[in-house]
Parts: structure tokens; sequence; C-alpha cells
């Protein structure tokens, strides 16, 4: 009804400012239009936080791996619920992660190679981690390790180290 | 006895319920056929004519009206199967051992559900194939092909996200692997596992976002783009028909 009525209104030539001016519908339309833009915005940053959990159940990404003394020299040993592997040689300890760098398969030392390999798609690693072949395409990192204050072995799973640091005890 | 049959048929279409429902006479006219078609919600997509040609087996194979028969029947045994099924860690592994050797004909629906979900990625993908060598895809089907290579995709999600369920090793190491594949996604890979995950690693919440995924998201999703799939068909001007079929020849 409005726009006939609209339509049959004299049409008064606009010039300079009046040209400019946009009309009521042009600004309902866009007041409507950007309010629901923000809050749809709005509702995806609050479903986006919703499907972000705040408090995980998993196992703690700190561990203590027990006295020193329990492993021995130029020994690989597989902490089975921790994924790690706690590798002591000569030089000093540290802890490489048996999470493949592939896929996330959890890899198993291999005495008789002396190798830590994969078995889902065959990547092969030395006992530091470092890659020998396979479709992995990065080193097994390693994990921060030191000594807590009555003297056993504490690794941080969140804290990648260079490989070059070992733990020396 | 079939004259009795007959007028009580007779005598019901004459009931003011009957008429309620059917606003129509007997559809023995093209005219009252159409109007058949038309007021009846679960046919009116349907096109009120058909070409003899399009309804030849070799003109579609009825590869996607098997899709569609398999979808329902993954539909009717997978909300049978959640009568049965916690959506949890330790119980998902165990109710599907449960359904398998301890619920009555629970394995026969078990079984139904997971060869019908193969066999409907099978049915898709030769669906797809075929109407791709048909040139199927071509104007004005563009639009529908689409929404087909789409419907492909939930199709897999639907696939992926049901291999989790039974919370075994097979379904434990599939998904660790393909939430890995996700997370080598530039820039937001590690975000969007998380979120799918509900987490790090593949624990409980995990099993319940597939589950919600499996069960309530992608079939909603799939059952509304089947829609428009078939919707579209007819549209378009039904199955495409190539010159070279009149003779039954290919």
């Amino acid at each position: 009804m409005s726009e006939t009525k609209h339509s049959s209104l004299p049409r008064v030539p606009l010039s300079g400012d009046a040209a400019n001016e946009i009309t009521r519908r042009d600004f309902l339309n866009e007041i409507t239009l950007g309010t629901l833009g923000i809050a749809g915005l709005g509702s995806v940053a609050v479903t986006y936080q919703f499907f972000s959990p705040n408090v995980l159940f998993e196992p703690p990404t700190t561990f203590r791996a027990g006295n020193p003394d329990l492993y021995p020299v130029h020994s690989v040993t597989f902490l089975q619920d921790q994924q790690v592997y706690i590798v002591r040689m000569p030089e000093g300890f540290y802890a490489v992660s048996a999470i493949c760098t592939h896929l996330g398969c959890v890899t198993q030392w291999k005495p008789d190679t002396d190798m830590i390999a994969c078995p889902c798609h065959g990547s092969k690693f030395k006992s530091d981690g470092a890659r020998i072949e396979g479709p992995a395409p990065r080193p097994l990192p390693h994990f921060a390790i030191s000594l807590t204050p009555d003297g056993e072995l504490l690794v941080d799973k969140l804290q990648n180290i260079n490989t070059s640091q070992v733990l020396k005890v | 006895m079939a004259s009795t049959l007959h007028s009580a048929l007779q005598n019901l279409r004459e009931t003011k319920v009957w008429k309620s429902i059917f606003r129509r006479g007997p559809a023995n006219t093209n005219r009252t056929r159409s109007l058949a078609v038309f007021g009846n919600l679960f046919l009116h997509w349907l096109p009120v004519k058909v070409r003899e040609k399009s309804l030849r087996v070799r003109a579609s194979y009825y590869l996607g009206s098997i899709s569609f028969l398999l979808f329902i029947v993954l539909l009717v045994t997978g909300i049978l199967l959640m009568f049965y099924y916690h959506p949890a860690a330790p119980h998902a592994y165990r109710d599907m051992k449960d359904l398998q050797f301890v619920v009555s004909n629970g394995v026969f629906l078990r079984n139904l559900h997971r060869l019908a979900a193969h066999l409907m990625v099978f049915a898709v993908f030769w669906h797809m194939f075929h109407v791709f060598y048909r040139g199927g895809y071509k104007p004005p089907h563009e639009f529908n092909w689409v929404i087909g290579v789409v419907l492909l995709l939930v199709t897999l999600f639907l696939s992926y996200t049901g291999y989790l369920l039974p919370w075994d090793q097979l379904a434990f190491w599939a998904v660790t692997v393909g939430t890995n594949i996700i997370s080598a996604m530039p820039l937001i890979g590690n975000k969007v596992r998380f979120l799918l995950l509900g987490g790090n690693i593949v624990g409980e919440n995990a099993l319940l976002r597939f589950y919600v995924l499996h069960i309530v998201i992608l079939p909603l999703v799939a059952f509304l783009l089947i829609g428009i799939h078939f919707w579209r068909v007819q549209k378009d001007g039904g199955l495409t028909v190539k010159p070279k079929d009149d003779d039954g020849k290919e």
C-alpha cells in the first residue's frame, strides 16, 4: 500500500545535500541488517565458546617417572600410561614422545633393531627420536625432563625442548 | 462379497472424515490423478508426468533411489539401535557387544545398519559416477550436482562419525588418525580438531560429540538436502535422457 502512495507523490527533483539523504526505508533496512549481523556474529562467538571445553578430564601432562636408578645406562623404557620413552644414555636422560608425528599412532621400541617403529604406516626413528624413514614429517619431540627436590624424574609433556638438552644425573 | 466391499468403500468415500483428508474424487481421470499427486505432502514434489525413457533401468540403474532406500533403512535401524546404546565410556563398547550377543535380534539390526552404511557409501559413489559419465551435471542440472556432491560429503561424514561409536580399538585409532589429518589444515587445523574432539585426545567428549553429529545433526542436514535434491530433479525437467536412449541403446 505504502508503495503506491509513495509513487503517487509528486516527485521533487533532488539537488545538493538532498540527493545524498537516505530514505527512511533504506535507513531502517540498514539498521535492521546491522543489528541482525551483530547478533549473528555474537551468537557465532558464544557458540564457539560453548563448544570449547574449559575443564578437561584428561591424563595430567606432567608426571613423575620414578627414581633415575630405575633406568640402566643404554636403555629405552616405554611408559605405557604416559606414552613416553625414558632414554638413558651415558651423557644423561631424555624423554622422547612415543606418539608418531605422522598421524598420532603409538610407536614401539624394537630393541633387536635398535629402532622406534610405528605400526600404522611404518615410520622409523632412532632411540633419540631422530627420523630414519617413513611418512612421519618430523622427528619425535623431546619433552622437558628435570629432577624433583626428592630426586625423582619429572617430565612435562607440554614443554618441548631441544634434542641437545639432556638431564645429567 | 466383492460388491459389499465395493459399496462399503463407496460409503467410506462419502463420509465427512474421508472427504476432509482426500479432497478429491477417485483418481480415474488425468486431472484427478494429477490432483491426487499435488494434494499429497509425500508425493507433491514428484513429477505428474514421467518420460518412459527415464524409467528404464539403464537410465539411472535406480542408484539415487537405492541410496535413498538405504538411508531410510539406516534411519530405522539406527533409531532402534539407539534404544540400547549409551554414548559414554565404557558403556559404549559393552552396549555394542550386548547388541551382538545379548539383545534379541540385536546382531541382525547392528549388521543391517553396518552393511547398509557400507552399501550407501558405495551406492552414492556409483550414483555420482553414473551422473558424471552421463553428463547429468550439465545445465540446467548444475545446482543439483553441487547439492549431490554435498550429499556425498555428508554421507562420508555420517559414515566416519558412526565409525567411532563401537568404541573399540579400530574405532579409536581410525578417529585418532582421522582427526590428526584434520589438524594438518593450515592455521585452524589444531583448533578444529580440538572442537571436534572436545579435548586433545579421543575420549568421552569426542564420543559424545561424534554421537550427536551422527544421530542428529548430519541426518537432519542429509534429510534437508535430499528433499532439495529430489525437488530439484523435477524442477530441472526430470532425469537426463540422452537422444540415444530413444532406441533403448546407449
